[in-house]
């Protein structure tokens, strides 16, 4: 069952700073929501509190309520652990396990978890995942090499392949496309509205013609002054953002007159 | 003209700028070639030592090159053939000890050793014959123990260090009392260990084990550090990584990071092995010497490797009456030298091998 989730009066801070202030949202189950910003307005910390990754980083802690199917995120009885395995995230620097395979890689999720499982229904799952990713045709032949011996966009994609392998209910995705050619950003496009169907999806992207295209509603960040926290200017569905904006602030970005 | 083709002018300019006279390649060869013979030349009309005119050699080939390559070459390429020279001066300087000492030792250790002195204890031994069997088995056992009782201890620490500690009180009065421990004597370590186990056996115990212990203290803080550096330098991404799928921190540690810095940890161990393999002083104290096999190391005196070279130096025995020559204990001295720098070499080789399998494997060719 996809998830939606409620944000309201958010602050994020790492140690004494305040990165992200007073996020109210609502992140529809089974959409695509995108948030843009210029870079450093807290795009990628906002994400990382979505399924409590924020929180790995030491001193960092968030004010303020998320609601996951209405259940209280923060609450003291959540274990974070069992929200990661339902909120999947797909990072901004690909991070693929070194000592691990391409195979191994994308079935991590329960490998790591020493889940039991047949060899053909973990076939089954790294070939979809994968397919999914646009990877399969380039690694089939060599599923049994390091992770880290693919290039730079590869890993990416094998990333997002790793991360869809766990079937999670929500993909947070920071960035998914940055380091990747036009033919496979349109092939994860094409995944995103595959998966829409079932999962929740929340993109970060810093190509306005990607949240255009992919997302169906979108969230405009921006720093209200430079060292000032970073906040939400507008939550909107993408047809209105970038047709008719309430804030100028967010067509002036939009239409590239930004700073 | 030049706005027609402007590119032209411009390329014969540049490679003509890039293009710089160079020494030939057999100007090293030459300066060094000449540089011995002067210096050759030198010891023998002044009567210097060997020594004095290899120094005079290598001094002569750093000053040389560089001046030729700065009439030749100009400032910068001299600059580099200097710093060149200075290193490979600094290498040869630093591989010199180490090659006479292995050539000493080899040289006179590899007579005494045989059949007999690899599988012959002391016992009953007077005048030449017997062998090292018992020490050798005393070493391994009693580095073997000491190992076991180190890795966990130091690897658990390290793991609290890095991944629970960090910026915490304990953990900074951990990294604390690891440094002090680092600089321990070897000698105190043996005596805590004794009177250890004197507090627990009563006066006058002597055991393996308690060198094995005595041996731990002076392993753990090197197995801490080594395995601290090397779980610092699992980049924080891959925990990330993997506490985005849903894998609980211990099984990231087990599964991630350990796997991650497993070949560093391995290579630190073994570091931490061959140096602890030759103390003397503190299994003198607590594992005693003996002259018999003994494999149980809870249970009466066992000799170890160093020890066995330590009594036979300091207590060589008679030369038998009618021959001439050192002492028989003099060559089984040298002769367990031999055997012990040979195993801390294959220990060595084989933390390389380890290392490198364990390595991750983040090379893009492979
Ligand atoms: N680990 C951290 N510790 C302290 N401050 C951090 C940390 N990570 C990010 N920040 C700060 O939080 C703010 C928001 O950073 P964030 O990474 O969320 O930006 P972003 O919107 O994702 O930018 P980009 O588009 O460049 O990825 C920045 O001011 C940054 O310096
Ligand atoms: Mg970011």
């Amino acid at each position: 069952m996809a998830k939606s989730i409620d944000v309201s009066d958010l602050n994020i801070y790492y140690g004494d700073f305040l990165a992200v202030e007073g996020v109210n949202m609502t992140i529809r189950a089974k959409a695509v929501t995108a948030f843009i910003g210029p870079s450093g307005c807290g795009k990628s910390t906002f994400l990382r509190t979505l399924n409590r990754m924020h929180e790995v980083i030491p001193g960092a802690r968030v004010e303020g309520k998320v609601m996951v199917s209405g259940q209280s995120l923060y609450d003291p009885a959540i274990d974070p652990v069992a929200v990661r395995r339902q909120i999947g995230m797909v990072f901004q620097r690909p991070n693929p396990f070194p000592t691990m395979s391409i195979y191994d890689n994308v079935i991590a999720g329960s490998k790591l978890n020493a889940k039991k499982m047949k060899r053909s229904e973990a076939d089954a799952i790294v070939e979809k995942s994968l397919r999914g990713a646009n990877l399969w045709n380039e690694v089939k032949d060599r599923l049994d090499k390091p992770g880290m011996s693919l290039s730079g966009g590869q890993q990416q994609r094998l990333c997002i392949a790793r991360a869809i392998a766990v079937e999670p209910e929500v993909l947070l995705m920071d960035e998914p496309c940055s380091a990747l050619d036009p033919i496979s950003t349109s092939a994860i496009e094409d995944l995103i509205h595959e998966l829409k169907s079932e999962y929740t999806i929340v993109i970060v992207t810093h190509n306005m013609q990607q949240a255009a295209r992919v997302s169906d509603e979108t969230g405009f960040f921006n720093l209200k002054a430079a060292g000032q926290p970073g906040h939400l200017v507008e939550f909107n569905p993408t047809t209105k953002m970038f047709t008719n904006p309430d804030e100028p602030s967010t067509e002036a970005y939009i239409s590239g007159r930004f700073g | 003209m030049s706005t027609t083709t402007p590119l032209e002018p411009d390329t014969f300019a540049i490679s003509a700028n890039l293009a710089q006279p160079r020494l030939p390649r057999w100007a090293v060869v030459l300066v060094g070639v000449i540089s011995l013979g002067l210096a050759g030349l030198v010891t023998l009309l002044t009567g210097w030592s060997l020594v004095g005119g290899l120094v005079l050699a290598i001094l002569l080939m750093v000053a040389g090159l560089p001046t030729w390559s700065l009439l030749v070459e100009g400032r910068r390429a001299a600059a580099d053939r200097f710093a060149t020279a200075l290193v490979w001066a600094a290498f040869a300087v630093v591989l010199v000890p180490l090659v006479w000492l292995i050539w000493m030792v080899v040289d006179h250790g590899l007579s005494a050793i045989d059949r007999e002195f690899l599988t012959y204890d002391m016992r009953n031994v007077v005048g030449s014959g017997g062998g090292i069997y018992h020490a050798l088995w005393g070493t391994i056992l009693v580095t073997l123990a000491a190992t076991v009782i180190s890795v966990p201890i130091g690897l658990f620490t390290a793991i609290y260090l890095v991944e629970y500690g960090r910026g915490k009180r304990l953990a900074r009065a951990t990294t604390f009392l690891v440094d002090v421990m680092t600089g321990i004597p070897s000698i105190v370590a043996g005596l805590f260990a004794l009177s250890l186990f004197v507090l627990i056996f009563g006066p006058a115990i002597r055991i393996g084990f308690g060198g094995a212990v005595a041996l731990s203290l002076l392993m753990i803080p090197t197995v801490v550090r080594s395995a601290e550096e090397m779980l610092r330098l699992v980049p924080n991404d891959l925990r990330e990584a993997s506490y985005a799928l849903g894998i609980p921190k211990w099984r990231t540690i087990v599964k991630v990071v350990l796997p991650t810095a497993l070949g560093g940890i391995i290579t630190g161990v073994v570091l931490a092995i061959s140096r602890v393999i030759g103390e003397t002083a503190p299994l003198l104290v607590v594992a005693g010497a003996t002259d018999s096999v003994n494999f149980n190391l809870f249970d009466g005196r066992m000799m170890t490797l160093p020890v066995y070279i330590f009594s036979q130096y300091s207590s060589p025995g008679v030369v038998p009456v009618g021959m001439e020559g050192d002492p028989p204990g003099y060559a089984r001295a040298w002769g367990a030298a031999l055997v012990l720098i040979v195993i801390v070499m294959v220990l060595n080789l084989v933390a390389r091998i380890i290392g490198t399998y364990f390595a991750p494997k983040t090379d893009r060719r492979r």
